[in-house]
């Protein structure tokens, strides 16, 4: 290659090396700030390496598993309580408004809002989280054994009193 | 190799070669994405947990990941035209950025829609959301300085410069939802496995994958072609071209 | 076929709205991507007729002078 030509490539290639390097620097640096939420156990447990713990009146995003069975809703309001987990511990979330098509038990959710006891989060706001899989219903039902089943209809959540026998319709009911 | 590319370096051997394969890239593109969207709209199963809502994925990833695949080439042209200053490479710079900030504008928007009745919200400033709003912005950066100095040649330059740069956002696009948690998902078909998607859904997306590809490819040749002929327009086989041999004499 | 009447089409089983805004966005932009390559060779046209008229007018005038 023509040296002066040899000249401009390395150039070329120092500065892209600096950028990717700087940029890998800031983001490591940042790495907990880039993280949307908390989980369940980083809220109870601490995150990071000086496990850092979210103080009671902190604005924050929760993010984890709909436990199941643990949804309660007010008959006569939007007011829903439930509880999220990951591995371990778990964390109790209330909520007042329409929640995503998507939530439902067992569901990964976001929710944002304020830590009013160390592991209650009075949420302003929930999204549904969804994994990279898609399948039509009959597979889906074959392989897992899961409806779709609208979150926002009285029958997709039956206050918990009749929970366990509403999951032994589920069974034979349709939709 | 060189001996071979030497002569498309020049314009207008590019111009006849482009113009050469724009027909058919044009024609198969068309057909393609047809053909796909048709499929994905109407033919494919509803899907287990999202219901009609996903079919928003045959138009959502296509354009994503071109988006990236256009900047990675941005960026290979220009670190051509940086080094080895080949003028066409230049210009391809101009003709593939506006290209792939309209895929990025896609993307971002099909995603918006989507999150709104899956997600519940239209926006959320995680990882993956905003790191594809930086690659909009690297764009729409790249097209702003390629035309912002009188000499042609140093905006080029810059704008060569900031498509390298921004390179880097290409892989913490990518990475984004496996290096920090986010809202968005982890990918369906660009990794190492097996897609997760069930057969009969992922047939009319790969057939819509390939549909933008090769649309892609086509806005790229076109707009080349027109880059190459606005910079040469004081040559005579540009007047010739343009205004056509019986007005000339 | 996934629906089984066109009606259903239509409605996307309650999404309809996202799913249709979602494709018309992506034709209109697309689509307004595609009018400006065409109108892009228009202007092209005109420009290149305007540098040759401006070329000859030189040319005219140089001659001109050159007689003079």
């Amino acid at each position: 290659m023509i040296p002066r030509r040899k000249k401009r490539l390395v150039w070329v290639l120092v500065l892209i090396t600096g950028v990717a390097l700087s940029a890998g620097l800031i983001l490591t640096a940042l790495n907990e700030n880039i993280d949307l939420f908390y989980t369940p156990s980083e809220l109870v447990e601490g995150k990071g390496k000086d496990l850092r713990k979210p103080e009671v009146g902190q604005r924050l995003r929760l993010g984890g598993m709909v436990v199941e069975g643990s949804v309660r809703r007010d008959p006569e309001t939007l007011e829903v309580s439930f509880r999220v987990t990951d591995i371990g511990p778990e964390v109790t979330v209330n909520y007042t408004g329409i929640l995503p098509d998507l939530f439902r038990e067992g569901q990964g959710i976001v929710a944002q809002g304020v830590l009013i006891e160390p592991t209650v989060l009075q949420a302003t706001e929930v999204l549904a989280k969804h994994d990279e899989e898609y399948l039509p219903p009959e597979i889906a039902e074959a392989m897992k054994g899961i409806k779709h089943v609208d979150p926002n209809s009285a029958e997709a959540f039956p206050r918990s009193s009749e929970a366990e026998q509403d999951s032994a319709n589920d069974s034979e009911g349709g939709y | 190799m060189w001996r071979w590319l030497h002569p498309y370096a020049k314009g207008e051997a590019t111009y006849r070669l482009l113009g050469h394969w724009l027909p058919w890239l044009a024609i198969s593109a068309a057909l393609s994405l047809l053909v796909g969207i048709v499929w994905g709209l109407a033919f494919a199963p509803p899907d287990y947990q999202q219901g009609d809502s996903y079919r928003i994925i045959y138009i959502h990833v296509p354009a994503a990941i071109f988006s990236m695949g256009a900047y990675t080439g941005m960026a290979i042209t220009a670190l051509i035209a940086l080094v080895w200053q080949i003028r066409t490479a230049e210009w391809a710079i101009a003709a593939i950025a506006p290209v792939g900030a309209v895929l990025t504008a896609v993307s971002l928007f099909t995603g918006a829609v989507w999150g709104k009745p899956m997600w519940g919200t239209w926006w959320e400033w995680d990882a993956r959301l905003t790191s594809q709003l930086i690659l909009l912005f690297l764009y729409l950066g790249v097209l702003a300085l390629y035309y912002a100095f009188d000499d042609k040649r140093t905006g080029a330059k810059a704008a060569g410069i900031l498509a390298l740069v921004g390179v880097v956002n290409v892989p913490i696009i990518h990475y984004s939802v496996y290096w920090w948690n986010t809202l968005h998902q982890g990918a369906t078909i660009t990794k190492f496995e097996k897609p997760s998607m069930a057969t009969s859904m992922l047939i009319p997306l790969l057939i819509c994958l390939l549909g933008f590809a090769l649309f892609t490819a086509a806005m790229i040749c076109w707009r080349l072609r027109h880059e190459i002929l606005r910079q040469e327009l004081h040559r005579p086989w540009v007047q010739q071209e343009l205004i056509g041999q019986e007005k000339l004499n | 076929m996934a629906f089984s009447s066109f009606q259903e089409f239509i409605v996307m089983g309650g999404y309809g709205f996202f799913v249709w805004l979602a494709f018309g966005g992506t034709f209109l932009g697309l689509g307004l991507l595609v009018l400006r390559s065409v109108v892009a060779r228009r202007h092209l046209e005109k420009a290149c007729a305007d540098h040759m008229r401006r070329q000859e007018r030189l040319a005219r005038r140089q001659k001109q002078e050159r007689s003079r």
